[in-house]
């Protein structure tokens, strides 16, 4: 198992899940992250004096996906999160041992899969 | 109704005879139940009610201008020093200020117990015979005054200040300090009457005054932590909501018609429209020249400038709002919006002012008191009977020397004696919280909780019938009773 981090703008993340959802991986948390890179930061200007806001806004995504299904993950990520410019983000991958669904307690790669459509709740 | 003319029937002529100045209402009938006298009483009190309205304006100001953490403290901060100025005021500070005609202080009306006549209390307070108009409604008038002056106070010292300072200076300021100091400018005191300086709503006595015990705290109190580099360059600290900050200064914008009309204590003749002119007229000349100076000096529209060229065109024409013609309006307040923009800039190289109260209430408060001398009309300096006309019309520096030499005594009484308690208080219980409760904010280490919980205490998700701790792995753990935050416990 993989887990795909993915430092994104925040205009980014609307299509990228949207194709995940599509080409059938629901399951992704998104966290409001603050960071600094190459992009430079904010100058705000309150009452006379200056300041300088050294991190920009970013969405941190985090997908967790079985080995074979990481390249399409991160496709997808770089398809909608590249503008060419500085500060469209970065992607890590990174190995994970253990995942366990706390609904049922089942554990493996069975967690990571697509539900069927019945065990959904309307 | 009768009854009251019974006995207030004889007074009105014994008060007539004893008063020369009483021949207003000349005639046996008592002056209180003339229409007159209650049209005044009307629009004083609803002038009043719009100023008392004005602490929401104080509130939302300073609240928009803290940041998150320090959010509810100014809620607490305005309820509980409106309330003690309540009480103060009524007691004693009501008869400091305009008790008689006394040169330094005024004797008669404590617990405005004066009666409820014009005939009666006119004996003790002048103005209400001269005015024609009802005791109750002159006193809560200008109480509401005395309750911005102290609001104005508190804004500069956010986000620091120990609450237990503001309740002793509180009782101090509204019992004793802008009592007197009102007396000599508004209530027959040796400024006014001896002096001739006009101030017609308060640039001095309320805003001049205000911020003069401030800029005492502010010597006193320090920077917020963080305000300053290490080299001293001065720091932008954001605060947390400009929505809050604007609706802030349309409020008080709205209170100001209450403010400045409201000061000539009555609505006989109209005169109290032209003043609600004049001062917007300022107001909006403040707002434009504020902004204009700010795109120079930095490209952008400010938003927080914008609000404080507002305050600072208001502040500057309320002692003119009575003695000056349209035409100066706009002149006053533009000039009060550069000031206020070069003040906030330069004094915050020195000291730290969060809502720039020293500069919208301070320098804007003594130009205005100081353009009455330039701009004062001969027809209002007659109408008012205070002072001469200004400069412009004279060709005379005589009442231009009268205004400074008003806003010398004030500025330098005020700033003595707030400069000596707020010493006296920092030696003794101390005026700041400790830097700990100052990172922590002083919602939580002065009031005990949150302005905004949700931003430091997380919610549970919208799902009410959840039972926790029933599925796996199998445990006997009761489930709990009812559906409480998961995330937070509750002592009882």
């Amino acid at each position: 198992m993989k887990k795909i981090e993915a430092f994104i703008r925040h205009e980014a993340f609307e299509p990228i899940r949207a194709e995940l959802l599509d080409k059938g991986f629901p399951s992704l948390s998104i966290l409001e992250a603050k960071g600094s890179g190459r992009q430079k930061g904010i100058v705000e200007r309150y009452r006379g004096s200056t300041l300088t806001v050294n991190v920009r806004p970013k969405i941190k995504l985090e997908v967790v996906v079985e080995d074979k299904d990481k390249g399409v993950v991160v496709e997808t990520i770089l398809k909608h999160a590249r503008t060419g410019e500085v500060g469209d983000g970065k992607i890590f991958v990174l190995p994970v041992e253990e995942a366990i669904r706390i609904r049922t307690g089942e554990d493996g790669m069975e967690v990571l899969q697509l539900h069927e459509e019945s065990e959904i709740p309307s | 109704m009768k009854k009251r003319l019974l006995i207030a029937g004889p007074a009105a002529v014994i008060a007539s005879l004893v008063l020369p100045g009483f021949a207003l209402g000349a005639e046996a009938t008592p002056i209180l139940d003339t229409p007159e006298a209650s049209i005044n009483a009307m629009w004083v009190i609803v002038a009043a009610c719009l100023v008392m309205f004005m602490q929401a304006g104080f509130l939302l100001l300073e609240v928009g201008f803290s940041r998150a953490k320090n959010a509810g403290a100014g809620v607490a901060k305005i309820l509980v020093n409106f309330s003690i100025a309540s009480l103060c005021y009524w007691a004693v500070g009501f008869a400091f200020a305009f008790g008689g005609t006394g040169e330094l202080i005024g004797d008669h009306g404590f617990f405005l117990n004066i009666g409820s006549s014009i005939e009666q209390a006119g004996e003790s307070i002048p103005f209400v015979a001269t005015y024609n108009i009802s005791p109750a409604a002159f006193m809560f008038f200008q109480f509401v005054f005395c309750a911005v002056s102290l609001a104005i106070v508190w804004g500069a010292t956010l986000e620091r200040i120990k609450f237990s300072a503001y309740i002793i200076y509180a009782v101090i300021f509204s019992a004793v300090l802008y009592p007197v100091l009102s007396h000599w400018i508004f209530g027959g005191g040796w400024l006014q009457v001896n002096i001739g300086m006009q101030d017609f709503a308060g640039s001095t006595v309320v805003h001049l005054i205000g911020a003069t015990g401030a800029f005492a705290a502010l010597l006193l109190l320090g920077p917020r932590i963080g305000k300053y580099t290490k080299d001293g360059k001065p720091r932008a600290i954001p605060g947390h909501s400009m929505p809050l900050v604007g609706l802030g200064v349309l409020i008080l914008w709205l209170g100001w018609f209450g403010f400045n009309p409201g000061s000539t204590l009555g609505a006989i003749g109209g005169r109290f429209a032209e003043v609600v002119v004049v001062t917007n007229l300022a107001a909006a000349a403040g707002v434009i020249a504020a902004v204009a100076v700010m795109y120079l000096l930095s490209k952008t529209i400010d938003i927080g400038m914008a609000g404080n060229g507002a305050i600072a065109g208001l502040v500057a024409i309320t002692a003119p709002s009575g003695y000056v013609e349209y035409w100066a309006a706009p002149i006053i307040g533009a000039i009060a919006g550069v000031i206020v923009v070069l003040g906030v800039i330069a004094i915050e190289k020195i000291i730290d002012d969060p809502v720039g109260a020293t500069s919208a209430h301070g320098l804007a408060g003594i130009w205005g008191t100081l353009s009455c001398g330039i701009f004062t009309s001969p027809r209002l300096a007659e109408f008012n009977e205070v002072g001469d006309p200004g400069l412009w019309y004279s060709g005379s520096l005589h009442q231009l020397g009268a205004q400074a030499l008003g806003v010398g005594v004030a500025f330098g009484c005020v700033f003595v004696v707030s400069y000596a308690v707020f010493a006296l208080l920092k030696h003794t219980i101390g005026i700041r919280v400790t830097a700990e409760e100052e990172d922590a904010g002083l919602d939580i280490s002065e009031h005990g909780m949150y302005g905004y919980p949700e931003q430091f205490i997380p919610q549970p998700e919208y799902s009410t019938g959840l039972q926790f701790g029933s599925g796996l792995p199998a445990s006997s753990t009761p489930a709990p009773a009812a559906a409480v935050n998961p995330m937070t416990t509750t002592e009882s």
